[in-house]
This record gives structure tokens, C-alpha cells and sequence, in this order.
């Protein structure tokens, strides 16, 4: 294997995620659920959410998709813990960079924001 | 010329792409082809020495301009044995058949209300006809594909019939590489009385078009897959068709007589060429097909076949690869995969990594990715004169990789 490149969107925290996802599965009784989809990726990403009191105690995700979506929700779910739905609205495309650490193409920017636009729909 | 990896990589001399992006390995040819220094030329010596409006200047320029854009078509009818009244100039392959889409819905008889096309298109040989079905409430029926990738010409004799009013297919599959029996096919749509029409939009690279032979009442194909410009496309139709058609747009050009209240249309071509041409298309069209001339078809054509031979058997070196594509004697040279669970658009952006450009996604054929089960679409790679084993072997070596990355 040869070495990785600076500028890969592959780097060696990517595909561990990748392989070994954070939050991957689901919750029993979801407060927030929602499925998203991008037609053109193939791509589907289920995001289930359980919120108390206006405060978000568990996310999870399933689905497939790309190395981005996926490692994107996995990134997602975790930061969502402990966070409070309003400041989740808030959330867009440079929090979901500084999540994911790594050179995102322009024509990869709708799959890393896949799960985010998911959890968005679900708390509607 | 006979191509061989010494003549190819002669070949690749001609294409600038490759002085400017070092290490570029370019397995793309079937979404657009590079370009020949010589097309290239041919373009900048319009604009630079015979630049002017082909609408009827009466002045020096403006002649030269018009013998350049008729010379065009006159290469272009050779190219496809036509007559060069029967050449009209389009945008692309896309818009040639939305032109069919429209005009020929007037001249169809009432009795006959189906249009035949196959699970093979491309949505540009799709779309259209969906949209004239719904306005002019007809029925689409599809031919099947076998498991092999190959048409189903039994479904094909039972689909098509007496109803069947418009008979549309592509000559080679954009996805799968298949190469249509087309002659076959346009055979069934004529013992039906239907109007034919073949998208050889991904065919007349590397396959000789003759459409007295095929008897095929329309043909369209684009410029930009031949090596030539971007922007500039065309459509083949019988002389006696384009008479009764109306035309598919309005304005300067393509009229013999205006009134306020009313026009007379000008004779073919010209009845379907409103508005300024993209005469510098045209022009680097004609040098597109010189320049395949002189390379020959049928050398490109047995070029092709022994890349995909090569890889085909190559491939399967890759663990977990599935292909998608028949053997190389059925094929025009586009081979399409899928690498285990790894997302086409993974393995495509991993191997841009390593300076390889590859298809991947849907490939504008998301009916066919239904079928074939893939909602994420294929990997796909596709040939052209420049191309080499040793950048095979590069590619497969790189999907290795990929795969052990992230399979």
C-alpha cells in the first residue's frame, strides 16, 4: 500500500471510521426519526433521535451510502449527544467540515451533509 | 493505421490534454472524448481566419464562412453515407432526439399509438419520449436485456407490432458497452411500419455508420464523443421525413418568407437551423471525422477490443469485482463494475487520487441501474485510441488497493 496522500479525502481517521462506524444501528423508541436520500448517490441514511426535554440524549444511524455519508452520520450522531435542538438547527456545511478533518470535493459536499440534512427534517 | 501499444502511445501525441495534466490516465472516453490538436487547430483557424455570420453576408468573409459550414456537413453526410440535405446541425445527441420528440408527433398515423425503446437508454433516449407520450397520450413499451447484457430480441418481436408507431434504441450501450444488432432491429420496426431511430451517440467512434444500408429513418449522434467539439451534434433524417415534419424552433434562418402574421418555412436543412449555427463546432466536426478517418474505424474499433479483452480478464484479478459489461466481441469498448459493497463514487474519487478518471454513479441510465439492482450505480471505464496495458494494469492494480482499503 502506498503511502496517503496529504490532500486525500481518504485519510487514515476516515476509513477507521468507515469500517468501524460510531452509532451505527438503531433505537428501540425514537422520539425523531427520518430517512434521507440522495436519488442521484444512491445513498440512504436513516437517522433515529431520542430528545428529553428539548435536549438530545441518543442518536443513531443506519442505511448505506458512501465513505463520506456514512462517516459524516457517524461524526453526526456523536456531536448531537447532549446538545440542545436548537443549537442542532444551527448546525451547517463548515461544522460538518470541522467534523469530518479532511479534503472534501465540492461534488462530495451533498454526501457529507446527507445525515445532517436527515437530523434537520427529523426535529422539524 | 493499425494501433498497437507502441502506435497508441504515438496516438496520444496528438491529444494537448496530456502535455498539460502529466500522469493523467484518462478511462473516460465514453462520457466525452479528448481532444486532437488538429480539431483544435481547425477551430481556432475558423475564428482566426474565416470568422463571420453563415446568415447570408454578401461579403468575401462571410462566403468562406458558409463553405466551411457546408464542407462540414458535406464531410458529415459522407461519414454517415448520407446526402447533406439530410445533415441537420444540433446542439448534441440530446437535442436531436428532443427535435424528434417534437416534430415527429404531427406526422404520426392515428392508429398507431406505442413507442418502442429498450432498457438500455440513456435518458436522453428516454425523457423525450416519456414527455411525448404523456402529451400525445401514447404507450412506452421497453425491450428487455438478457443476463448477458445482450438485447432480448424475442421481447423485442413481441413488442414491437403494428401499433408501434416510433421504434428508438441506442446503437451501444453507454453503461454495458453492448453493441445492438441494429440492422435486426430497424428490420422488425419496418415490417411494422414504424418509425426508426438509432441513438448512436456512443457507436460511431469506433463502429462505420451507413444509414442507406441500415434503412434507419433517423440517426443521432454527437460531436463531442468523436474527438470533436463540444456543443455541436447531429441529426440524420430521410429527405422525405424532414419534408413532412415541422420544424423544432422558430426565428432568422429558417424561413423562405416572413409576414407579420405568418412565415413559410426554408427547405432542409436549413427549415431546422434557427438562429446562428455553432459554425466553429461544425468546422472542428469535419476535422473530428478526418482525423478518425485517417486513424480508420475499424483500426480504432480492433484497438478497442483488445483493451477490453485485456481488462476484462485482467478485472478479475480484483477481489470482490463484479462487471457489468458482455465479452469484448459484443462490447464498444466500455467495461462497468462494482467492487464489492465499496460506493462507485469511493472507488472513483480513490483512483482520481492516483490520476485515473473513471465514470461512476448512474451514468444517466437509472432505469437500467434498477434493473441490475444498483441504486449506487457502477464504476465505469471506457477506451479510446490513446489508451494502453500498461495503464490497465495501473488501474487493476490501484482497485487492489482500494479494495483493501475499504473492502
Amino acid at each position: 500500500m502506498e503511502t496517503i496522500r496529504h490532500d486525500s479525502t481518504y485519510k487514515k481517521h476516515i476509513i477507521e471510521l468507515w469500517k468501524n462506524p460510531k452509532n451505527f444501528g438503531t433505537i428501540k423508541s425514537p422520539t425523531h426519526e427520518l430517512t434521507e436520500h440522495n436519488s442521484i448517490c444512491g445513498d440512504e441514511i436513516t437517522v433515529q433521535i431520542i430528545v428529553k426535554d428539548g435536549e438530545i440524549t441518543d442518536a443513531k444511524f443506519s442505511g448505506s451510502g458512501c465513505v463520506l455519508s456514512v462517516v459524516s452520520a457517524s461524526l453526526l450522531t456523536d456531536k448531537l449527544k447532549g446538545m440542545e435542538i436548537e443549537d442542532v438547527k444551527k448546525l451547517g456545511q463548515d461544522d460538518i467540515k470541522k467534523l469530518l478533518k479532511t479534503k472534501i470535493h465540492l461534488s462530495r459536499m451533498k454526501c457529507a451533509l446527507l445525515p445532517l440534512e436527515a437530523t434537520k427534517k427529523a426535529l422539524k | 493505421m493499425i494501433i498497437n501499444n507502441k502506435t497508441a502511445k504515438k496516438i496520444r501525441q496528438d491529444f494537448p490534454i496530456f502535455k498539460n495534466n502529466k500522469g493523467l490516465i484518462y478511462l473516460d472516453n465514453a462520457a466525452t472524448s479528448q481532444k486532437p490538436r488538429q480539431v483544435i487547430k481547425a477551430v481556432t483557424d475558423f475564428y482566426e481566419k474565416d470568422n463571420a455570420n453563415t446568415g447570408r453576408g454578401l461579403y468575401t468573409l462571410s462566403e468562406k464562412a458558409i463553405e466551411d459550414y457546408d464542407n462540414a456537413r458535406k464531410t458529415v453526410a459522407e461519414f454517415v453515407n448520407a446526402f447533406p440535405n439530410e445533415i441537420i446541425f444540433t446542439k448534441n445527441t440530446t437535442e436531436s432526439l428532443n427535435l424528434l420528440s417534437y416534430s415527429l408527433s404531427s406526422i404520426i398515423p392515428n392508429e398507431k399509438d406505442e413507442i418502442v425503446l429498450t432498457e438500455m437508454e440513456h435518458h436522453s433516449n428516454l425523457i423525450p419520449w416519456q414527455q411525448l407520450a404523456k402529451r400525445n397520450k401514447m404507450k412506452l413499451k421497453i425491450i428487455r436485456i438478457k443476463e448477458d447484457f445482450t438485447l432480448d430480441m424475442e421481447d423485442a418481436e413481441q413488442k414491437i407490432t403494428n401499433k408501434t408507431a416510433i421504434l428508438s434504441f441506442t446503437h451501444v450501450s453507454n453503461v454495458t458497452g453492448t453493441i445492438n444488432n441494429v440492422k435486426e432491429l430497424i428490420n422488425l420496426g419496418k415490417e411494422k411500419g414504424a418509425i426508426t431511430i438509432i441513438d448512436a451517440a456512443q457507436a460511431t467512434s469506433s463502429i462505420k455508420i451507413d444509414v442507406k444500408h441500415l434503412e434507419c429513418d433517423f440517426l443521432a449522434f454527437s460531436s463531442h464523443k468523436i474527438f470533436g467539439p463540444t456543443g455541436i451534434g447531429v441529426l440524420y433524417g430521410k429527405e422525405e421525413f424532414l419534408e413532412k415534419m415541422p420544424p423544432f424552433t422558430f426565428g432568422g434562418g429558417m424561413i423562405k418568407k416572413v409576414e407579420l402574421g405568418s412565415a413559410e418555412w426554408a427547405d432542409i436543412p436549413e427549415k431546422f437551423e434557427a438562429g446562428t449555427q455553432n459554425i466553429a463546432g461544425a468546422v472542428g466536426l469535419g476535422e473530428a471525422i478526418r482525423y478518425l478517418g485517417k486513424i480508420g474505424l475499424e483500426n480504432i474499433a480492433e484497438w478497442e477490443m483488445q483493451l477490453t479483452n485485456y481488462a476484462l480478464e485482467k478485472l478479475k484479478e480484483v477481489p470482490q469485482i463484479k462487471i457489468y459489461s458482455p465479452v469484448a466481441n459484443k462490447n464498444a469498448g466500455i467495461i462497468s463494475f462494482g467492487l464489492g459493497k465499496i460506493h462507485p463514487h469511493d472507488v472513483s474519487a480513490l483512483l482520481n487520487e492516483k490520476g485515473i478518471a473513471i465514470r461512476a454513479g448512474h451514468c444517466c441510465a437509472m432505469p437500467l441501474m434498477k434493473k441490475l439492482g444498483l441504486p449506487q450505480g457502477v464504476s465505469r471505464i471506457s477506451f479510446s485510441v490513446f489508451n494502453t496495458f500498461e495503464e490497465i494494469d495501473k488501474l487493476v492494480n490501484v482497485l487492489k488497493e482500494i479494495e483493501a482499503k475499504l473492502g
